[in-house]
């Protein structure tokens, strides 16, 4: 069975230990999280948690089954075609005008936001599906990238289904 | 709870409430407060002091095996609370329902590595259902009565509560109870066309078997199980979980599979076109090799947990439902699809299962040799007497020889294989059924690891029949070494041939010793009718093998000691 990215999104508890319930849950049965991002919902005292993770489809089932019997969870759901997005914070040396002309360019296609700049660096915010934003990296990557700070991907149902 | 009342009173009135008359727990200073309130209560509740938290917890486990009730064992902070782990974990592989009390230090110390202070809610994480921390002695009714409903519903399991020291002596102002949990609603009822599908495709199939594991027995349905058995004629193998669920003695019973189960048992398994598979998770121990076990059958899994429904076997029809109310819906669709008989198949299973027991071989020796142990207690088996094993060859022979009436009646530790369970064990199921004998099988180094507990039966006057297969040696790693590493005994002879009865007069109890096969079956009896404990310590056969044994891994065919080479042909 061939291996690909799915992004699951659960209902919590708002209680301590969630978050440890959950990722050594992942842990020790070897499922791999490749992220995790968690927040408060507009439910009093229920958190939603997202997390991505490479496997086949029978891994993907197991997972969805493991979440499911943990008692702090009300729900889980595979978020297929829902609305994906990750928040990137990423700081590249401008050593020269000519670099600083070109992550304008670059940031005016991406949609990216200066959020930080000094004489020696710039900071940038793009948010976005994974795959637009390791686009970005590889675009300015050449420059010399200073520092990353990725919020790993959110995620929610389009429309008024699911919810 | 009244406003006024302090927290250690709070716990003890909802145990109460929630029908739990018996605890078995060791104090220390973080449940001082708790255990002080048992002086107040002593009319509703009864603590069995243990000498060790492990035996509490296995003990609970015993009670709650042989009950079917909740189990609540209770330690102090640090080391009490990290010594019923093994008994948790143990619960937690088995699915007994278990409701394990930790001390804790005060709430405003947590965090500072005060004296005795363990992160048990960290620890405990992996191997309960779910565990608690009470932070407000407010939370204590509602807390505890959440616990109750875990252990029991859906898939059983054991829950930990923390309970800090200061929890237990504030005063409730505001008692919530809120019991409602929003993430926990088991689906006990099975799906209709599920069960349709699966009464289908029974009835195609010409060699159908039935495998019942601890899930029958969790949810009391063994009748229900001898009623489908019983209309239509299909034979039923268990798992050692599921062992009792199902009457040993009835024709259609084919005893237990797995690395050390009974040829029949095995065959039948090879043999079948059509597995239903109720309440059993197909450890690495019942399979053997996963790649190959069904190769050639369906699967219809059965399970209140479909975690458990192609985790290790891919199955052909999922159900997800409790196994009594599946079990009888399905013998309903059965009979309205006008169910036919498999005649042939059922002939010739329950023929060579008759026979089965026929075909091991008995190496002749001196001294007794194991199996001689097992059919003499057999005879002496009165219904609902109850067996409890610790973990080695002993274990798999009373596995395989015993044939055992009632449910809930063997009880031995399946998942974690914990030495030492026996005698802890025992005590629990003999507080739940204090009418019934309880005999508990043990090899020398099992028993040794429990072995104070002695001391705990004197003083609570419980009556037990144990029963050591003394053969000198950790006898199955033993074996192990025998038939896998070039016989290269490395720490495994126990040595100095211990004397139990020695040690069992020193706790005030009584022993007898067994060298020959013709002083057994009087040995057994005195202790059976004995007033107070007796130890029957029978020295056995050193080097003797349980057979047949499945290679770790291995394909069912490959037993050992068993004519299987050829699937096609049995004995
Ligand atoms: C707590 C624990 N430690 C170690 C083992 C590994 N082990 C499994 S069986 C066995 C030997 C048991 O010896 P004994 O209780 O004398 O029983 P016998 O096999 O001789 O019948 C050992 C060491 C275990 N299962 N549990």
């Amino acid at each position: 069975m061939s291996e690909k990215k799915h992004i699951i999104s659960m209902l919590v508890e708002d209680e301590p230990g969630v978050m440890t319930r959950i990722s050594g849950m992942f842990a020790r049965r070897g499922f791999n999280i490749d992220t995790i991002t968690v927040g408060k919902t507009n439910k009093p005292g229920i958190s939603k948690i997202v997390v991505t993770l490479i496997g086949d489809d029978s891994t993907l089932e197991q997972v969805e089954k493991q979440i499911n019997k943990l008692v702090d969870v009300t729900k889980v759901s595979e978020m297929g075609s829902g609305i994906i997005r990750e928040l990137c914070l990423i700081k590249i040396k401008t050593p020269n005008k000519k670099v600083k002309d070109e992550l304008f360019d670059y940031a005016k296609v991406y949609k990216a936001k200066f959020v930080d700049v000094d004489h020696r660096s710039m900071t940038l915010e793009i948010i976005g599906v994974p795959e637009k934003i390791e686009s970005f990296i590889e675009m300015v990557k050449a420059h010399g990238i200073i520092d990353i700070s990725r919020t790993g991907v959110t995620a929610m149902s389009r429309g008024i289904i699911n919810n | 709870m009244e406003a006024k009342m302090k927290g250690a009173e709070a716990i003890i009135k909802t145990l109460c409430k929630q029908g739990t008359n018996v605890t078995f727990g060791f104090p220390g200073g973080a449940v001082i407060p708790l255990f002080d309130k048992y002086l107040d209560y002593s009319d509703k509740i009864n603590n069995i002091l243990v000498r060790h938290e492990q035996c509490a917890a296995h003990a609970a486990e015993g009670y709650a095996r042989a009950s079917g009730k909740v189990g609540v064992c209770i330690a102090t902070s640090g080391p009490g609370a990290t010594n019923l782990v093994t008994g948790i974990m143990d619960a937690y592989m088995d699915s007994v329902p278990l409701i394990a009390f930790g001390g804790q230090v005060p709430t405003g110390l947590i965090g500072n590595d005060a004296f005795q202070e363990t992160d048990m809610m960290g620890i405990t994480l992996p191997i309960t259902k779910h565990n608690f921390q009470i932070r407000d002695p407010n939370e204590i009714e509602s807390i505890i009565t959440k616990a109750y409903k875990l252990a029991l519903e859906g898939r059983p399991g054991p829950i930990y509560i923390d309970l800090p020291k200061d929890i237990q002596v504030k005063e409730i102002t505001k008692n919530k109870n809120e019991v409602k949990i929003r993430g926990f609603s088991p689906t006990v009822e099975p799906n209709t066309a599920q069960i349709s599908r699966a009464a289908d495709m029974m009835m195609k199939a010409e060699m159908p078997l039935i495998l019942a594991g601890g899930g029958v027995i969790a949810s009391n349905a063994s009748k229900e199980l001898k009623q489908l058995a019983e209309f239509t004629g299909i034979p039923v193998v268990t798992t050692m979980m599921g062992k009792s669920c199902f009457d040993e003695n009835h024709p259609l019973s084919l005893g237990t599979v797995g690395m050390h189960g009974r040829k029949i048992a095995n065959y039948a398994t090879l043999q079948t076109d059509l597995m239903i598979a109720i309440g059993c998770r197909f450890s690495d121990r019942i399979t053997g090799n996963l790649e190959s076990y069904l190769e050639f059958a369906k699967l219809i899994h059965i399970d209140i947990d479909p975690a458990e429904i192609g985790k290790n076997v891919k199955a052909d029809l999922p159900v997800v439902g409790d196994a009594r109310r599946t079990l009888s819906s399905l013998v309903v669709a059965l009979r309205n699809k006008k169910w036919k008989e498999k005649k042939e198949w059922k002939e010739n299973m329950t023929v060579l299962g008759k026979k089965c027991d026929k075909c091991i071989e008995l190496k002749a020796g001196k001294k007794i040799f194991p199996k001689e142990i097992v059919t003499e207690v057999n005879k002496l088996l009165k219904k609902g007497d109850i067996i409890t094993t610790g973990v080695g060859q002993h274990q798999m022979f009373a596995m395989h020889y015993l044939r055992m009436g009632s449910p809930r009646t063997f009880i031995s530790s399946g998942g974690a294989g914990t030495m030492g369970f026996g005698l802890p064990a025992a005590i629990g199921a003999k507080v739940a059924k204090p009418n019934n004998n309880v005999f508990c099988f043990d090899g020398d180094g099992s028993f040794q690891m429990t072995i104070q507990e002695l001391e705990t039966i004197r003083s609570h006057n419980l009556k037990i029949v144990p029963i050591i297969f003394n053969n000198s040696f950790l006898g199955m790693v033993r074996q192990w070494l025998e038939l896998f590493h070039d016989k290269r005994y490395s720490q495994v002879h126990l040595g100095n041939e211990i004397d139990f009865v020695k040690i069992a007069k020193a706790y005030h109890l009584d022993g007898i010793t067994v060298e020959r096969q013709s002083e057994l079956p009087d040995a057994v009896k005195q202790s059976i009718n004995a007033d107070k404990t007796m130890v029957v310590d029978v020295k056995i056969e050193e080097e003797s093998n349980v057979l047949p044994m499945l290679p770790p891994g291995g394909h069912l065919k490959e037993a050992f000691g068993v004519c299987m080479k050829s699937p096609g042909k049995f004995v």
